[in-house]
């Protein structure tokens, strides 16, 4: 398939599509005309189609430089009458969570849907947060498909309900919807027009203490009339099967309770929600009938088995609630279909078909991702830490940020110390600098740095700390694969755009000290690197070099490629130990190799090898 | 129609999505029902890559423990690690040539031998059709078709649900047309090995 057909394709067409592709198809077929992102996984492909897609389509797109910005953008769109469209990674939306909650309150014209990924199992990221409770926090109706036909399906639902109560929708997905493939019928393209008219109206769009508070009035108001909705909506299904036993669910965990259910053939009722905020009281009451208990199957937190407690609670009923707080569910990481079969086990009490599993007595060696073969960050790793020795300093602490750089994590790189969020290894460090004497050298990436790296770098200058900060830049959003930013001359639909310079805004906080490095030169490196040791302040180092994986990056044009001449390697091991690049091996006799197929030329080992004996041969 | 299962696992790199997408539509051209799961993200630099399917009637592409009804593996390491997927009627279809993990000098576990690893699998799965692809691939014109090798040997498995044709149609639509030469030539040798007879 050619991602192309995302948008040419016609009506009743079918499409082998990923979810993220899918909710591309839906908001084009909703006729969105403005759509923002800050690039995530498990979300990062809708930006990816929609930037290839966008101009022809004839709606505007962007990467925005964080996702509250990206929020932002599509609010103002919003109130201005078009149909709009954000979408991130959970933890994104903890950055755009302070417009959320206010764009919420003055509501929209055009529709606007915000859709968020979340990461149950952590597969690329810090936490498994569950981001259904921000449609509990902001007051906020959430859809929740389980497949990509529904999910393409949903985002026309989302926007006429959104533009019907004059509210943005939560679209919550996880991993295995956003990254799940299947069969799409794609449905008919609405036109959309491109420009809307912003009607000024302070008293709705402006919540300052006195119109906050009518907002807020009016916003509970619009939450009860969506809950007299989401009881009698479609969107909510029951599956009789004629048992005693039922099942509440929604999302992925939705799939694997239906598997389980028809494999095994258990006699079980299932209510399916998939508009599951505002939780359908009715409907559960109704469901529930002539049940003798309930066992919720939700991912994560307990948040749809509380709102079944309270349910219960209040109208007083015997039905038994079996879920996570009493154990008959994990509490963490995403289910599995053996999970999910076992916790159907314990609350029926039908025997399912336990297999025997095959297993090894083999170890087996793990594949921790790693950084690839000439990555420009490996090298900066490693003028830091030499650095650092030629000087003496022990004990340094390496704040670090989110990006592929944080593989700086795993040994011989040691360049991880603290972590908390995008941006964070410049608010730490400031923090380090004042609660220790020791020395800091912390790594934020370019895309990073745009997103969240400048307040700190103020805060940094202004309250006179101590550090240095290593800013990486590879030029690219390379952890979630490749998108542009601010600092490069192209926009997201592939536009010429001005490129932000990082030692523009680095200069305007007034750092003292600032040098810029091409970290594959290893002697200049270091001698910067100590430089900015010495430094009494915040002293800035940007060390820029492209990502190995960008493709038409310049390459090496000579043919010659790099080898260990064995006469001169004594074996010593420094490249293989201090650089570890997965280009560089052993053979059985100990006598070392680098792999052509995988090596890029990038000469580090060439310059760090004590013997001289790594070179070029054609 | 009861779902058959494929599990799919490798390195980053070596066109596991790709593959998968090309069985997936196939199915779909044939209106038979599918569906597939695939991990993005940390995945690609250097990690595990794997993919599941259920070609026919199931709501979860997630295959349940021991119940794999094919696996690919593009490299023998990722076959073994597999192996809770499988029982003892999976058929299996593996690439020989390792790829040593880069963190394989920082582990204190060696990369077992390629040989205990293949006794290992043929002890513990069905039918094991081991094959060198990155060699057929690079013989039939670029390393990158290992993956087309790997098709082609699914395709000859028995049991698979697909026909040889619709694989190759839709083979023909997700690959670039001037790969297409070397991509059928890396299938049919990948599909000559593993057809018996």
């Amino acid at each position: 398939m050619n991602i192309k057909e995302v948008l040419t394709g016609k009506e009743n067409d079918k499409l082998f599509l990923l979810g993220n592709e899918a909710a591309v198809r839906g908001a084009i077929e909703a006729g969105v005309a403005v759509a923002s992102t800050y690039p995530g996984t498990p979300s990062s492909e809708i930006g990816d189609v929609l930037s290839k897609i966008a101009d022809e389509a004839g709606l505007y797109f962007e990467f925005s430089t964080n996702e509250k910005v990206a929020l932002e953008v599509s609010a103002a769109a919003a109130a201005s009458g078009l149909r709009s469209f954000t979408f991130m990674k959970h933890v994104g939306v903890n950055v755009a969570a302070d417009s959320l909650m206010s764009a919420v309150y003055t509501g929209v014209n055009g529709g606007m849907v915000i859709l968020s990924a979340d990461d149950p199992s952590m597969f690329s990221s810090q936490n498994e947060q569950d981001n259904r409770h921000y449609s509990r926090l902001a007051n906020m109706p959430m859809m929740e498909p389980s497949s990509p036909q529904e999910l393409k399906d949903l985002m026309k639902d989302a926007y006429e309900l959104s533009e019907e109560f004059q509210i943005p929708v939560l679209m919550r997905t996880t991993t295995r919807i956003s990254h799940m493939r299947g069969v799409v019928e794609l449905g008919e393209r609405k036109e959309a027009p491109k420009k809307g008219f912003f009607k000024r109206d302070p008293k709705r769009f402006v919540p300052v203490p006195v119109t906050a508070r009518e907002m807020h009035r009016e916003l509970v108001g619009k939450m009860e009339k969506l809950g007299e909705l989401s009881n009698t909506s479609p969107l909510n299904q029951i599956f009789d099967r004629d048992g005693r036993i039922g099942v509440v669910t929604s999302g992925s965990a939705f799939n694997y309770v239906m598997d389980a259910v028809n494999e095994e053939n258990l006699p079980v009722n299932v209510l399916k929600l998939t508009l599951s905020n505002p939780f359908p009281e009715e409907l559960l009451l109704k469901f529930m009938e002539g049940l003798e208990c309930v066992l919720v199957v939700e991912e994560v937190d307990p948040i749809m088995e509380k709102d079944v407690l309270a349910v219960v609670g209040k109208h007083g009923l015997k039905v038994q609630v079996h879920g996570k707080l009493d154990d008959t569910m994990p509490m963490i990481y995403e289910y599995t279909p053996e999970i999910v079969l076992e916790g159907l086990r314990k609350v029926t009490g039908v025997d399912v078909n336990i297999l025997e599993l095959e297993s090894t007595e083999l170890s087996l060696p793990n594949r921790p991702p790693t950084l690839c073969p000439g990555c420009p960050h490996r090298a900066a790793y490693h003028s830091v830490r030499r650095a650092a020795k030629n000087l003496g300093i022990e004990n340094i602490i390496h704040p670090t940020d989110i990006g592929c750089y944080t593989l700086g994590i795993d040994s011989p790189y040691d360049a991880a110390d603290y972590l908390l969020s995008m941006g964070s290894s410049i608010g730490t460090s400031c923090g380090f600098s004042k609660a220790t004497d020791q020395r800091i050298v912390s790594f934020i990436g370019d895309s990073t740095f745009f997103h969240a790296g400048i307040p700190p770098l103020i805060n940094a200058v202004h309250n006179k700390n101590r550090f240095v900060l290593v800013i990486l830049d590879n030029r690219t959003t390379a952890m979630t694969g490749g998108q542009p930013h601010p600092g490069l001359p192209v926009d997201g639909m592939g536009y010429e755009a001005p490129e932000v310079s990082i030692e523009n805004l680095v200069r305007a906080t007034g750092v003292g000290f600032l040098e810029t490095i091409n970290p594959l030169n290893i002697k200049k490196s270091q001698e910067a690197l100590e430089r900015a040791l010495e430094y009494d302040g915040v002293a800035v180092v940007v060390s820029r070099y492209p990502c190995m994986l960008i493709k038409n990056r310049k390459r090496p044009r000579s043919d010659a490629i790099i080898h260990v001449k064995q006469d001169k390697c004594d074996r010593c091991s420094v490249c293989l130990e201090e650089l570890a690049c997965p280009a560089i091996y052993t053979s059985e006799d100990e006598s070392v190799h680098i792999d052509p197929m995988l090596c890029r030329k990038c000469n580090v080992c060439v310059q760090i090898c004590p013997e001289r004996a790594i070179g070029a041969k054609k | 129609m009861k779902p058959y299962s494929i599990y799919i696992s490798g390195v980053g790199g070596q066109g596991i999505i790709k593959t998968s997408t090309v069985i997936g539509e196939a199915a779909m051209r044939s209106n038979i029902p599918v569906v597939m799961s695939e991990i993005h993200g940390m995945a690609q630099r250097g990690g595990v890559v794997s993919t599941e399917l259920k070609i026919g009637d199931a709501y979860s592409p997630i295959i349940k423990e021991g119940t794999a009804d094919l696996l690919l593996a593009f490299e023998p390491l990722e076959a073994l690690r597999a192996l809770p997927k499988l029982n003892r009627k999976t058929s299996v279809v593996v690439n020989t040539s390792p790829i040593y993990p880069s963190s394989l000098r920082q582990s204190d576990v060696p990369y077992p031998d390629v040989d205990v690893i293949m006794d290992e699998l043929r002890s513990k799965t069905g039918e094991v059709f081991a094959m060198d692809a990155e060699t057929i691939a690079k013989n039939a014109g670029h390393i990158l078709s290992l993956n087309m090798v790997m098709l082609g040997g699914a395709a000859a498995v028995e049991g698979f649900p697909l026909s040889k044709k619709l694989i190759l149609d839709s083979m023909r639509s997700n690959l670039p047309e001037k790969s297409i030469p070397i991509n059928m030539k890396a299938f049919e040798e990948g599909f000559g090995i593993c057809s018996k007879g």
